[in-house]
């Protein structure tokens, strides 16, 4: 894993620093609520409906033991004992205090950790692939490159107020674990023809209001010019992105309006002035970094588990994935017991959960966008022993990728903007699956729910989505199917007129009714829609 | 003869260069491009600093306007006229605030004249803010990334 040095270090106090005085000046009242607002959001502190809410950044979601429990620590000593892991990698608390906020950041700071451009108008946290450096089919480990770029985009002189927030995540496989093409700028780390390693670059990606999937704008840019060419497509956006309208001012829509070709040929423009200027940081950087994400002490040992005990069973066909050492595998910790709140984690077990990455996985937890947690090498050996403790600690549902792991919003129970909520529909659509004992029998089914069209809950990419609109002051909620996140990227098509709470757990059911009924030998829910179109499903809705 | 639309020298709250302050008087990008003999310019958020590059060597100054701070397009227009080889003033001028300082510095201002004077302590310590940089821009400095590898 990447560790500060005394520069980078610096840089996180140095900010800290800076916002302690800035929260006093506002407790003082020496700051106005809007001359203090654009402060507080540089530090990822929102006010949301009933308390602040602080953001923190878990670059490309990989931390460490220590991190994950000063983490479960704040969570008791400054929130209501649990915090809320988001589909950006990052971790939210809901219920914090003004006073309480810049000891918050000292807490962080002390393990390597701030909430630095987790909101504003900036270049946000960069997020990866939740297995990278465990996944068997990965090129290379893409966090090296994410790292360089993190570095690269914090406190960015030129890049602090763009037309809008901006979004990067970098990946390193064909395998697509980190929605790359919904991303403002999504990198795939490639190898050309002659054998060497660039980064291809996918530009003008998004969800929100106009989802829209990004185009390729170059192929192969070489590694020692990889920031030089971030630095040009951000500049083409900051100068002409748009500025008078807040929801056409992401860079899909400069894109859309301008063209991939002609922002392409001025991207390539910007890039060759750039290149003549040396902005690129030091080849050997990249080569200082490397080594922190090198691959821990692997062993050989047992490569198959003890399956007498069929709940053990399924959970390690379900929850875990394979590794590039066939000895281990990564184990997905579910944050999606049935009923409860997707993405939630209390502070006792974020503890567990660090002991646990301690134990058995080289003290290393990955956050997946999915909201949930990844111990990214464990012995195949040590599974049992991890199962029988996540158990213990209701970690152990064995539901990855299933209808009961659904990303949710934090929705109307929290978020001023929020039409609906989204909470309690995946609470009731997951208890709903698993009373009725079907979760196993639909397979992958991604379901994703946001509580208003800004799309947090990623509903746009789901293979059923739920979006919660306003409808005369009661909430109601739009089923959209066909989305996908995936590397068979698509956008999931509205079905038709909304439902409310109690129809559209019912609508999920009968959409599922229909895929089981046309399935075709070994469909996911998502390839038989794909093949048989929207009208079967229409019809069993609303015929 | 275009009127005169910039800040005056009394205006300019914090100044780094020697070099006495160009006191011209300033028109909009388009005219400056029609006026030969015009050596004091202002940039709009909306104006494309590229079309200046022709003319650099007659100007003593370009005012960047920032109508609101949180349009980020000056700081681009900045770090293009001072890569393109500009060192006449560089002068921020509008909604300036203490805590976009140190970054206009780093995108090549030299000169700040914000619509409502800042604290003059506040302005000291936000110029002083990193004591490293990440990233190689318009002022010179070294990045850390060049300082871990000499
Ligand atoms: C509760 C406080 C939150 C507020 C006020 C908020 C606000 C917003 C807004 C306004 C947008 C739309 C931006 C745009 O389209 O330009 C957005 C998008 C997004 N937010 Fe949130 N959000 C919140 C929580 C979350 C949480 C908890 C997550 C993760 C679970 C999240 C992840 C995202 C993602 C992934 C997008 C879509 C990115 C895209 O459009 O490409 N947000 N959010
Ligand atoms: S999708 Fe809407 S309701 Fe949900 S968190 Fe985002 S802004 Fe709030």
């Amino acid at each position: 894993m990447y560790k500060y040095d005394s520069y980078d270090q610096a840089m996180v106090d140095a900010r800290v620093e800076e916002f302690r005085d800035q929260a006093q000046r506002r407790l003082d009242g020496k700051l106005t609520e809007d001359q203090f607002k654009p402060l507080r959001l540089m530090n990822g502190l929102y006010l949301q409906l009933h308390a602040y809410m602080l953001r923190v950044a878990i670059p490309y979601g990989t931390l460490n033991s220590r991190q994950m429990i000063a983490l479960g620590d704040i969570a008791d000593k400054y929130d209501r004992g649990y915090g809320h892991f988001t589909t950006r990698q990052n971790l939210q608390y809901n219920w914090i205090k003004l006073e309480d906020a810049a000891d918050i950041l000292a807490d962080l700071s002390k393990v390597e950790m701030h909430a630095i451009q987790t909101s504003g108008n900036c270049i946000r946290n960069i997020s990866s692939d939740h297995f990278a450096g465990a996944a068997h089919d990965e090129l290379i480990d893409p966090r090296p490159y994410a790292e360089l770029l993190r570095q690269w985009s914090s406190f960015h002189p030129e890049f602090t107020y763009l037309p809008r927030k901006f979004k990067i995540a970098v990946i390193a496989a064909d395998t697509d674990r980190a929605a790359m093409r919904l991303h403002d700028i999504g990198i795939q780390i490639v190898r050309n023809d002659a054998g060497e390693i660039g980064a291809s670059f996918y530009v003008g990606g998004g969800m929100g209001r106009t989802p829209m999937i990004a185009p390729q704008i170059r192929d192969f840019v070489p590694l020692d010019q990889l920031v030089t060419y971030a630095e040009a497509c951000l500049r083409v956006y900051n100068r002409y992105g748009r500025r008078d309208n807040k929801y056409k001012a992401r860079i899909k829509i400069l894109v859309h309006e301008m063209g991939a070709e002609e922002y392409t040929r001025q991207v390539e423009e910007e890039f060759a002035h750039l290149l003549e200027q040396g902005v690129e940081p030091p080849l050997a950087e990249l080569e200082r970094i490397k080594p922190f994400f090198a691959d821990p002490a692997f062993e050989d040992g047992p490569k198959s588990v003890d399956r007498s005990d069929p709940d053990f069973a399924l959970w390690v066909d379900r929850n875990t994935v394979r590794h590039k050492h066939d000895s281990y595998v990564s184990a997905v910790i579910s944050l999606k017991p049935v009923g409860g709140i997707p993405g939630d984690a209390t502070g006792d077990q974020m503890r567990l959960m660090a002991k646990l990455a301690k134990q058995y996985s080289f003290d290393e937890l990955r956050v997946m966008h999915t909201q949930n947690i990844v111990l990214p090498h464990v012995r195949i050996a040590d599974l049992h022993a991890l199962w029988t403790e996540l158990e213990a600690a209701d970690l152990g549902a064995p539901n990855l990728d299933t209808i009961e792991d659904i990303i949710a919003c934090p929705g109307l129970d929290y978020c001023a903007l929020a039409n609906a909520r989204s909470i309690t529909v995946a609470q009731r659509i997951s208890e709903n699956f698993a009373k009725k004992n079907r979760t196993e029998e639909l397979g992958q089914l991604k379901l994703k729910i946001s509580g208003c069209i800004n799309a947090c809950g990623h509903h746009h990419a789901g293979h059923i989505g739920i979006l919660g609109v306003d409808k005369k002051g009661t909430e109601n909620y739009q089923l959209s199917l066909g989305g996908s996140e995936a590397e068979d990227v698509s956008l999931a098509k509205i079905t038709g007129p909304g439902f409310d709470e109690d129809g559209v757990v019912g609508a999920v059911e009968t959409v599922t009714d229909v895929y089981l009924e046309q399935r075709e030998e070994g469909e996911r829910f998502l390839d038989t829609y794909r093949r048989i179109g929207m009208t079967p499903f229409k019809e069993a809705l609303y015929g | 003869m275009a009127t005169d639309l910039g800040t005056s020298p009394d205006e300019v709250q914090f100044r780094f260069r020697e070099d006495e302050v160009a006191d011209h008087g300033t028109v909009t990008v388009d005219a400056c491009c029609d006026q030969t003999n015009a050596t004091a310019v202002r940039i709009e958020p909306g104006d494309d600093a590229r079309v200046l590059l022709p003319f650099l060597d007659r100007l003593a100054l370009v005012e960047v306007n920032f109508p609101s701070f949180g349009d980020g397009r000056g700081y681009s227009a900045a770090r293009i006229l001072r890569e393109a080889g500009y060192t006449g003033e560089l002068r921020a001028v509008g909604d300036v605030l203490i805590d976009q300082l140190s970054h206009m510095r780093r995108c090549g201002f030299d000169a700040f004249a914000p619509d409502k004077p800042l604290d003059e302590d506040d302005a000291k310590r936000a110029f002083a803010q990193w004591d490293n940089v990440y990233q190689s821009a318009a002022d010179g400095r070294r990045t850390i990334q060049e300082l871990r590898h000499e």
